[in-house]
């Protein structure tokens, strides 16, 4: 290297992520910052006083318990959904397009639209009741609103959407030359799919796994909307809402917060650590 | 499937594809052949002449359209590809990139539910044979190009199938590997005495590989000979042009006698064999090997070099002749562009045929 381009320079790629190192300081790092260290500073008491209350005071500490038990079947049951759909949907048709398209719809809904969508269709005096009450196929009382369920549903509409094309994109990525290979070798459908395209997936997976963990558990609206938000799915969320806008205990609220981002990152990490477990190179059988 | 099979019978064996205009296109049309246990029979032809869709078709990756295939008396082609245990090299060499090397090798075996100690054997022999004994435990992305592509055989090979399908298994690899794995294919083959299909664009691969060659060309088969016969006596014209017959000259008939048929046209004369009943026009095709510096025989060329590209053993020259015909010739000689030569060749190594089409 010649003397003249050794010397040091201003580095422009500085510059260019700037922008968004300034952007994460200010609105990621400094509010994170700040409501950690307001979870420690209590209107009274000393300065672990909030988290003590938090996990003594069952109406608090079941907050965690019932979040968790809302979101861990349905990101399991949306990422179950998901994989066999878009598995089938792997090949590129006409077909996988408009299955794709027809899934995103909910996804630009947004939640509360969702809910009030599911307040028509699944009320007691909803679509779904009156007819399968017309046709007699079932004339009980049909509650699938304003309780667990309901929120299970919306989340599964919402967050359903959201696997399936993560998952798809990953199933895609996988060189289909491999279950052919696999094919001629005496693998039969269900072979190849357990020994060529589930481990392949499984990183996908746990990633996907993640992402949809994070977003249901952050579950707020739909809990209020759709579900019994006094007992049954009074989540964690909540908890910092209460705290925050109805007692106006930001330090509490703050501590609520806490919890809830150590609750994800825990199941975060033990997924993506679980990760490492399986192959993680390309996916491809070419040479590479 | 039993591997003492006697022989694997293709009956117009036919495959459409309907094009993005909603055309229905034959990819391979009516191919019938019978392949013998033991042979090695190669598929040559262009890009797009069917062959990988007929190695397709018996592996049972692609359903037919038409046409039987079967093993003996038993017909395979409604099986899936599972069902019919056809080993195959890929192209791309499709090794399972999350699976040891012999986790690859050991698949076919697993999936048949062979004994442990017997997969390891096979698995160990295997290995032996295509010379990678100590890279059992590696990746396949940890092994270089040649080695993946042995891995492949290996993993074809190991489940000791009836047929080995093999589809142009060597495009990836550089020259130099590509002789050696060329090589390597016969040895293998010669000593599993196993069946062979082999696809493959270049004639040089089929030429030294094949006991036959199927030359394709649209999804037809234009010619089913051992490899001295397409090389020295190509069916027809669009097989001598495949073949290397670079001196394609249309001309007209002057007279036939004795099996050998006289032509002129564009200034110049030539004898040459027919291989086709000559209708019309004629065309007359030879090798630029074939043509050498002198003036024996009886077809004799005089024209000015224009053009002399040095390839070591042997130049190819570029020589104008009659009424502005080039023609390609390779000579030891080392005549300069601009030299006046006399050219030679023998009638016959002049073959003519009628036209493009078979």
């Amino acid at each position: 290297m010649s003397a003249v381009a050794a010397r040091w320079r201003p580095d422009l790629g500085v510059l260019l992520v700037a922008p968004a190192a300034i952007f994460v300081v200010l609105f990621f790092v400094y509010p994170f910052a700040y409501g950690f260290w307001l979870s420690f500073t209590p209107a009274e008491g000393g300065w672990l006083a909030n988290y003590e209350k938090f996990f003594s005071d069952s109406h608090l500490w079941r907050t965690l318990i019932i979040t968790f038990q809302l979101s861990l079947p349905v990101t399991i049951l949306n990422v179950a959904l998901a994989l066999p759909i878009a598995f089938q949907l792997r090949r590129k048709t006409r077909y996988q397009r408009f299955v794709t398209t027809l899934l995103v719809v909910p996804i630009t809904l947004g939640t509360v639209l969702i809910a009030e969508g599911m307040l028509t269709y699944f009320g007691p005096r909803g679509w779904l009741s009156q007819f399968l009450q017309l046709l007699h196929i079932y004339d009980g009382p049909i509650r699938l609103t304003h309780n667990f369920i309901g929120v299970v549903i919306s989340l599964v509409i919402s967050g359903f959407p959201f696997a399936f094309l993560l998952i798809l994109s990953y199933v895609t990525g996988i060189d289909p030359t491999l279950a052919r290979a696999a094919a001629t070798l005496g693998a039969g459908p269900w072979a190849q799919f357990r020994h060529i395209y589930l481990p392949l997936l499984a990183p996908g997976l746990a990633i996907t796994f993640c992402l949809a963990f994070v977003q249901a558990f952050s579950v707020f609206p739909s809990a209020v909307l759709v579900g019994a938000p006094s007992g049954p799915t009074r989540v964690i969320s909540l908890a910092a809402y209460e705290a925050a806008f109805e007692q106006y205990d930001y330090s509490m609220a703050s501590t609520v917060a806490m919890i809830m981002g150590f609750a994800q990152l825990v199941v975060v990490i033990i997924v993506l650590a679980s990760r490492n477990a399986f192959y993680r190179g390309p996916v491809t059988g070419a040479k590479g | 499937m039993s591997e003492n099979f006697k022989e694997l019978r293709l009956a117009a064996v036919s495959r459409h594809f309907a094009n993005p205009s909603g055309q229905r296109v034959a990819a391979l049309h009516e191919l019938s052949l019978t392949i013998k246990r033991g042979e090695f029979i190669c598929l040559l032809g262009p890009s797009g002449c069917g062959k990988t869709t007929a190695l397709n078709c018996i592996a049972g990756l692609l359903p037919v359209s038409g046409g039987t295939i079967s093993l003996d008396d038993y017909r395979i082609d409604l099986l899936p590809p599972e069902k019919r245990g056809f080993g195959m090299v890929f192209q791309n060499y499709a090794l399972f990139p999350h699976m040891t090397v012999r986790k690859n090798v050991a698949f076919g075996l697993l999936m048949r539910g062979t004994p442990k100690d017997e997969i390891a054997q096979r698995v160990a022999r295997a290995f032996k044979l295509v010379q990678l004994t100590g890279h059992e435990d590696k990746l396949p992305g940890q092994l270089s190009g040649g080695q993946q592509q042995r891995v492949a055989i290996a993993r074809a090979i190991v489940i000791e199938p009836p047929l080995l399908l093999m589809d142009e298994p060597l495009s990836n690899l550089d020259a130099k590997l590509r002789l050696e794995m060329r090589a390597e294919i016969r040895r293998i083959h010669k000593e599993l005495g196993r069946t062979t299909l082999y696809v493959t664009h270049d004639q040089d691969e089929a030429l030294s590989l094949a006991d036959r060659i199927v030359v394709m060309k649209d999804g037809l088969v234009q010619q089913v000979a051992a490899p001295e016969e397409v090389y020295t006596q190509p069916s027809n014209l669009h097989v001598a042009r495949f073949m290397g017959y670079r001196n394609v000259l249309e001309l007209g008939i002057a007279g036939e006698a004795n099996g050998k048929i006289s032509l002129e046209g564009s200034g110049l004369k030539l004898h040459g064999t027919p291989k086709q009943s000559i209708t019309g026009k004629a065309f007359a095709a030879t090798r630029p090997e074939d043509i050498s510096i002198g003036t024996t025989g009886p077809n004799v060329l005089e024209g000015r070099v224009v053009n002399s590209e040095y390839g070591g053993r042997d130049s190819l020259i570029d020589v104008i002749v009659g009424n502005d015909v080039l023609l390609h010739a390779r000579t030891t000689d080392r005549p300069q562009p601009g030299d006046t030569v006399k050219l030679t060749v023998s009638p016959d190594r002049v073959l003519v045929y009628s036209g493009e089409g078979a």
